[in-house]
């Protein structure tokens, strides 16, 4: 196969960043996207290039590293995918594609394809947990948990962190992230303790870190590559208003804690 | 070489019970004064940060990914056994553990294997509690699926996705310790050296993979939770970052190095297509619960698999393996799957394939029934391959995946070296000469969760620690030793890349170091290594500066160590004159072709210890004793 790519390079954050045109003809069908991105970059090194930086570790769509806009599209044009996981036979001979890094207010760049997502550590950080002690935990089968309630549960607990859902978004917001999370905890026995200071805290701290808001444009969940549904926001924002509205004692201590 | 494994007196049973009893404790108040560095945050690394933060001791985290959450445990897929004995059908501590140390063919240490079991059970309960969806029945309780190796049904799962959902149990409570202000986590910071002060460890150098800036991190103790280094032979199921680096500083800094060629190949994995590619995804084993694994009876047949009928298949591990059939152990399945390759009965273009079926479950089942089960993987599959699974059987080969050998430790998990403590794959620790499908999951949470807690913990009650900081001479000289390594690696400007030689490195390997060895193999491999290593440091070519994100330059510091590595287990197969587990010596094995271990010499874990640079690092052995269960042939059939 032959492509024409128009690839995003940025030194660093203070470079501007611009699109430089490659040139590849001798790819095969059979290839991820990534091998195709392999193949040139052995190709640059061998000319005295420098090769573009992209991010990537386990190749088979499950660490979420590799995030990336394929012709305006987050992850790419194949649904319900990672860009680890598309591959070449999805494009046609002579194809022109265009590949970009995440743009997001929340993602600073940092070289070519690379951004930083940290905020979506934070988020985590700020409630996306249960607390519970390594030798405090009960005997697994006394909390009984019906199927279907698991099976959703581990519907929302797929999410792989990658960021397309905020890349996507025309307001940047990470609402679908921040839901799957709140979700799975929220639906399962384990996490009601915490279950509305945990949405009010997530959600505090992503407006904290400068996402957007959401207002039900859907193109978080076309392009989530793990399929989470944005049912999981409405559920997740049933939490976060109850909280909002009868505020917990310890969640008011809680955030003012967070704020320092 | 002090090999002490300091196994805990009395009978198997109470061994870890008495030393919890009676181990030395620090003071709640005393220990907000020690720091510890956890390099890792895989299920070992981010389990032991966060249960020692919670502790209350201080934490310092590393992980070369931009978040603690994408390590690779997120990969694993098929599940994580316990001994719950749930389904109620004869499964015990003592079955688990002496499945695991047969599954291991006698070369692991049986007091480590026997608290590995006793402690599986409160993993689950751990893991439910952190709110990791497993799998359920109908009626609420907690689904089991069967893995090889085993007669019993003890694998909990989370559909093909349980390393991803245990790891964000584990990061889960990492984020708690950090936000409690206990836990301090260092991404995109990649460990380069260990320091060693007063015969202690007592802090690392790292490089900031973003800035480029090289920085010496001082602590009372350093864990290494790194993983394992299957990615030595390039093509692998790994992560693709997976790498050996940290243990590999650690040896050449005194950590013995334990049974460096035991390394898994696993059986299902999809085959090789062309030379650009980058890995060898894996089919989980938990797809032999239901599928079978099969050849064409008639050499080269090519027809397609749908029209090969039942009495011209041969359902090869069922034929040679009666009694355990297609959840026959790794090792064992592999070595079946190379032999009919070899005799010419594979498929697919390369003949490198056998097939792994799952159509008549999905005809027995339903396809629905099946997509529970497994619907990830089959995506997998179809998106890599384009073909899809529920309608042809897949075509997999074996591919590395796992490895055993790492840094040899005690029982309390702690290396030869004082103070420096390793868990998870990267330690050598309970699976032998095999490891048995979902237990590498139970034993990085084990040593993470509950193991570590304590060990530790006798270490800091009974060391006297001076102050050290990283200012000091033996830290300044390892920080310099960096430094200078980084600019060497960028100085060479030759013209081959980085990863022409991992490839090339990993050929060799696969050729005399992979499913079967041979004494000539070997030392012919050596010698190719050891030249490819010279050509390495003459001709390669990094490109761009260490100012800066330079993935290269990452790629090239962990290849070079890769390169050491490769000549020690080269060596280290040459030296264990016997076949065990997957290390298969041609010269060793019984007339039906099974492997042939030599107890009277070989019953021992062999430690290497690092010389200076181009002498012979010296092997130690430290002698294995089998109590409870005695070692006897391995019978699968
Ligand atoms: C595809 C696949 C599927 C698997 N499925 C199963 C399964 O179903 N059941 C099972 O029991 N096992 C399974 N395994 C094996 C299991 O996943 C691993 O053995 C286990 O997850 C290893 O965990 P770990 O915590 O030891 O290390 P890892 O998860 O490998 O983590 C290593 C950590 O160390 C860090 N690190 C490494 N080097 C450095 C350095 N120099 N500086 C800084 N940080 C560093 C990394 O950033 C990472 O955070 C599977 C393995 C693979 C490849
Ligand atoms: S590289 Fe892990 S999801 Fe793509």
């Amino acid at each position: 196969m032959r492509l024409t790519l128009h690839i995003w390079r940025q030194r660093n954050r203070n470079d501007r960043g611009r699109f430089v045109k490659y040139e590849i003809n001798d790819v095969s069908p059979d290839m991820s996207f990534l091998e195709m991105l392999d193949v040139l970059n052995q190709r640059l090194i061998e000319h005295g290039e420098e090769p573009v930086a992209f991010e990537h570790d386990c190749r088979e769509g499950i660490c979420g590293c590799c995030g990336m806009v394929i012709n305006g599209v987050a992850n790419g044009p194949e649904k319900g995918t990672t860009v680890c996981q598309l591959h070449l036979r999805h494009f046609r001979d002579g194809d022109v594609i265009y590949i970009e890094p995440w743009r997001s207010r929340a993602f600073p760049a940092i070289k070519d394809l690379v951004v930083d997502r940290s905020a979506l550590d934070r988020i985590m950080q700020a409630g996306g947990f249960i607390s519970v002690r390594a030798g405090s935990a009960p005997e697994a089968n006394t909390v009984l948990i019906p199927k279907e309630t698991a099976e959703l549960a581990m519907d929302a607990a797929g999410c792989i962190g990658c960021g397309a859902c905020v890349a996507s978004c025309p307001n940047g917001a990470a609402a679908l992230f921040v839901a799957a999370k709140i979700s799975h905890l929220g639906l399962l026995p384990q996490g009601q303790p915490e279950r509305h200071r945990r949405a009010r805290a997530m959600v505090r701290q992503m407006d904290r870190e400068g996402f957007g808001a959401c207002s039900n444009h859907r193109e978080c969940e076309a392009v989530c590559p793990k399929r989470i549904s944005i049912r999981f926001i409405a559920l997740a924002n049933r939490d976060f208003l109850k909280e909002s509205l009868a505020p917990s004692e310890a969640t008011s201590g809680k955030a003012k804690n967070a704020k320092k | 070489m002090n090999l002490a494994p300091k196994v805990p007196s009395g009978p198997l049973e109470e061994k870890w019970t008495r030393y919890r009893s009676t181990v030395k404790l620090v003071s709640p108040a005393n220990k907000g004064n020690f720091t510890v560095i956890v390099v890792g945050t895989g299920l070992a690394g981010a389990s032991a940060a966060a249960t020692l933060a919670d502790l209350g001791y201080n934490v310092l985290v590393f992980c070369f990914q931009d978040s603690a959450r994408r390590a690779h445990s997120v990969a694993a897929q098929g599940g994580i056994n316990a001994a719950k004995n749930y389904r109620n059908d004869g499964d015990s501590t003592m079955r688990l553990f002496s499945e695991t140390v047969a599954g291991g063919d006698f070369r692991s240490r049986e007091a480590n294997v026997y608290r590995l079991a006793e402690i599986s059970g409160g993993i689950i309960d751990q893991c439910v509690a952190q709110g990791v969806p497993f799998a359920r029945e109908y009626s609420g309780y907690l689904a089991n699926r069967s893995f090889g190796g085993s007669l019993v049904s003890r694998t909990f799962y989370c559909r093909g996705q349980t390393g991803q959902q245990l790891l964000l149990g584990a990061y889960s409570a990492l984020c708690h310790q950090v936000t409690l202000g206990r836990v301090k986590v260092f991404a995109r910071t990649e460990m380069l050296d260990l320091v060693v002060a007063g015969g202690r460890a007592r802090g690392i150098v790292t490089r900031d993979l973003v800035t480029g800036r090289v920085e010496a991190h001082a602590a009372d103790a350093v864990l290494l939770a790194t993983g394992g280094y299957a990615n030595v032979f390039f093509l692998s199921t790994n992560a693709r970052g997976a790498n050996a680096t940290a243990i590999w500083r650690a040896y050449r800094r005194g950590a013995g190095f334990a049974n460096p060629c035991f390394t898994q190949i696993h059986p299902t994995c999809i085959p090789q297509s062309g030379h650009y590619q980058s890995k060898l995804p894996l089919m989980s084993e938990a797809l032999r619960n239901d599928g079978r694994v099969w050849v064409p009876k008639l050499k080269g047949d090519t027809r397609d698999p749908a029209e090969i009928p039942e009495s011209e298949r041969d359902y090869y591990l069922e034929r040679m393996y009666p009694g355990y059939g297609n959840l026959a152990p790794r090792d064992i399945a592999s070595r079946a799957t190379k032999r009919v390759c070899d005799e010419g009965y594979g498929v697919g273009v390369s003949g490198r394939g056998v097939y792994l079926d799952l159509t008549g479950a999905t005809a027995r089942l339903g396809e629905d029934a099946v997509r529970e089960r497994y619907g990830n993987l089959f995506e997998m599959y179809e998106c890599i391959t384009g073909e899809e699974p529920w309608k042809a059987p897949m075509r997999i080969y074996p591919a590395p995946h796992y490895t055993m050998g790492g840094l040899w430790v005690d029982y309390g998990l702690q290396s030869t070296i004082a103070g420096l403590f390793v868990l998870g794959e990267a330690n050598f620790s309970d699976h032998g000469a095999n490891r048995l499908g979902a237990s590498a999951l139970m034993q990085g949470l084990a040593d993470g969760y509950f193991i570590i807690p304590y060990t530790l913990g006798e270490y800091f009650a009974g060391a006297i620690l001076e102050k050290v900081s990283p200012a000091d001479q033996k830290f300044t000289e390892a920080q310099k030793e960096v430094e200078d390594r980084v600019a060497r690696l960028l100085s060479v400007q030759g013209r081959r890349t980085v990863d022409s030689f991992h490839r090339e490195l990993g050929a060799v390997l696969w050729e005399h170091c992979g499913m079967s060895r041979d004494a000539a193999g070997l030392r012919a491999a050596t010698g190719k290594i050891r030249a490819l290593r010279g050509q390495f440091w003459e001709d390669v070519r990094v490109p761009g500066d260490a100012a800066d994100l330079n993935q290269e330059l990452e790629k090239a510091g962990r290849v070079a160590d890769y390169l050491e590595l490769g000549e020690l287990m080269c060596r280290d197969a040459l030296a264990r004159e016997e076949s065990c587990g997957c290390h298969f010596r041609e010269e060793f094995q019984t007339t039906d072709g099974e492997a042939m271990r030599d107890d009277g010499r070989f019953c021992h874990v062999a430690v290497w210890e690092f010389a200076a640079e181009d002498r012979e690092p010296a092997r130690y052995v430290e002698p294995l004793t089998f109590e409870a269960v005695k070692p006897a042939e391995r019978s699968y059939k």
